[in-house]
């Protein structure tokens, strides 16, 4: 059974039907891209997961349990985090404080959020050296290692990522997906929200392509970088 | 200069009431952005419970003063405390999702209806606390004829008691830190896993907790007060956490003690009449504070990013 699985899925913002039917699988110990261009409907689906956004129909199934009427607090104890769109990491709380609200789910639980202190640090040493600086006044690149650093900071089963590459410079965005495998090879599940769809597609294993609201292509990466169609919509290819 | 400190005192005893009032606005403001109207009027109930407490308990406690006083202290601030958390769920929480309007409506209603409640228990009367309280302890003597009287010394240590802890616990407890959170970002802190609303029902007991216990020390210090208190002080508390920067805990508490100070040493030395004024300084103060720093004297200046 697949870790993740979303069963016909309708969002709606107001009256505005943002997601019509999306239907998705993510495999544990997979990478598994979720791209499209501006609108389609992939920040729906992920805040549609996370909980923060209620479906009007469908299910999803999380490890076994059905989450599509849980609220988002609940939700991450389960193991499901989310780093959101645009990094959003409290400006005026240190960068430790930071993650210690990554690490909200496991209470008082001093060693266990110690080890996961470190192992954050280990993959953004970067982190260490500004751990009492406030989040707000990080550069955009470690904001951006804080918000993924922070989602990782409660040992989650799947880290669903919103668009890690959005507002860095080429060198950053190659490092943070250097990094997404990494924690991948840790054995973190990731679903990753990317409008870089060459990057994504290069990183992932499986890809779903979602054109305004509907999942309009799914395969495994490798094919869909080869797939004509996704060339030319999405690779910039003629 | 014996006058310019007897005042500097009064004033500091004063404002730490305020400032005691004013952290209510203010983390109610930081969490949910929404000026608590009803904050100035639960604290008037704090007063109104204290009173009917504290003559309850002076009798059967004769000779034991801080004993009354402090058990009437802790039942206030679990009451009114209870009362804000009751007020959170009634009149706030089915609004949440209504814009920002409604909830400040909302908020005025449970004011009126706090005010009329406590009218009508009173009988619209001027209720006077116990005589003679804490009469026994000893005044301390400062330099020349200028004292600390033993109830303005006992008042000042338990603001800044409360203030002290309060800050550490919002500064370094986790919940503390979730509820910094929480006024950051309500989405965002739903995906760490915090329960944003048990963080506001948190907020609604401390605040108007803490503007009980202010209640209590108001009555303590004027001895007197009727249900309109809640209106005249209450303001002045709320004018105090714009000075300081609404939001801001820290703001609060020197808003507070700023107004104090100012209002006390203008009633001082602003000569005859200047008395009549007392309650119009304050907005002149806040008007000129806002034109020289719109956002407070503490108000946040960090850019929030998009």
């Amino acid at each position: 059974m697949a870790l993740l699985e979303l069963q016909d899925i309708h969002t709606y913002y107001g009256h505005v039907h943002a997601l019509k039917g999306i239907s998705l699988q993510v495999e544990e110990g997979q990478i598994v891209a979720l791209i499209g261009a501006n609108g389609a409907g992939k920040t729906t689906t992920l805040r549609t997961i996370s909980g923060l956004l209620r479906p009007r129909s469908g299910s999803i199934i999380f490890d076994g349990n059905p989450i599509h009427r849980m609220p988002a607090h609940r939700i991450v104890h389960l193991g499901l985090t989310h780093a959101p769109e645009g990094r959003q990491v409290f400006p005026t709380l240190t960068v430790q404080e930071n993650l210690n609200m990554g690490a909200y789910t496991l209470g008082n639980d001093k060693e266990a959020i110690e080890e996961n202190r470190r192992r954050v640090f280990k993959l953004f040493p970067r982190l260490e050296e500004r751990k009492n600086q406030l989040g707000g006044t990080l550069s955009g690149g470690e904001q951006q290692m804080l918000s993924i650093g922070r989602a990782l900071m409660s040992r989650p089963k799947l880290l669903m990522l919103d668009e890690p590459s959005l507002g860095l410079a080429p060198m950053l965005v190659k490092a943070i997906f250097e990094t997404i495998r990494e924690i991948n090879r840790q054995g973190v599940t990731v679903l990753l929200v990317e409008q870089n769809a060459r990057a994504a597609l290069k990183l992932a294993d499986y890809a779903y392509v979602l054109e305004t609201g509907t999942i309009a292509l799914e395969g495994p990466a490798g094919e869909l970088l080869r797939d004509e169609r996704v060339r030319k919509a999405y690779l910039g290819e003629t | 200069m014996e006058k310019f400190l007897q005042q500097l005192i009064n004033g500091l005893t004063i404002g730490g009431f305020y400032a005691l009032v004013a952290l209510g606005y203010t983390m109610v403001y930081g969490v949910l952005k929404l000026i608590n109207f009803a904050h100035g009027d639960m604290f008037m109930w704090g007063t109104l419970v204290g009173w009917a407490l504290l003559a309850a308990l002076v009798a059967p406690l004769a000779g034991m003063d801080l004993v009354a006083i402090l058990i009437t202290s802790v039942v206030v601030m679990g009451v009114i405390g209870a009362v804000g958390v009751t007020i959170e769920r009634v009149a706030y929480r089915p609004l949440r999702k209504a814009g920002r309007l409604s909830p400040v409506i909302s908020a005025l209603g449970a004011a009126f209806v706090l005010e009329a409640l406590a009218r009508n228990a009173t009988e619209a009367r001027v209720k006077v606390y116990p005589q003679n309280l804490l009469e026994n302890l000893p005044s301390i003597p400062l330099i020349g004829g200028v004292s600390l009287s033993g109830l303005q010394l006992l008042m000042l240590i338990t603001c800044v008691l409360l203030m002290v802890g309060l800050y550490a616990f919002v500064q370094r407890t986790r919940i503390g830190t979730a509820m910094r959170a929480v006024s950051l970002d309500h989405d965002v802190s739903r995906l760490m896993g915090i329960n944003v609303d048990q963080i506001i029902t948190l907020v609604f007991f401390i605040g108007p907790a803490l503007g009980g216990i202010g209640g209590v020390l108001v009555g303590l210090y004027y001895r007197s007060f009727d249900f309109t208190l809640g209106w005249i002080f209450g303001l002045k508390a709320f004018i105090a956490a714009i000075l300081g920067g609404i939001g801001n805990i820290p703001g609060a508490v020197l808003g507070g003690f700023v107004l104090g100070i100012v209002e006390t040493m203008a009633t001082a030395y602003g000569g005859a009449g200047a008395s009549a004024w007392k309650d119009a300084i304050a907005y002149i103060l806040l008007i000129i504070i806002l034109i020289a720093r719109p956002t407070g004297i503490l108000g946040e200046t960090v850019a929030e990013k998009v």
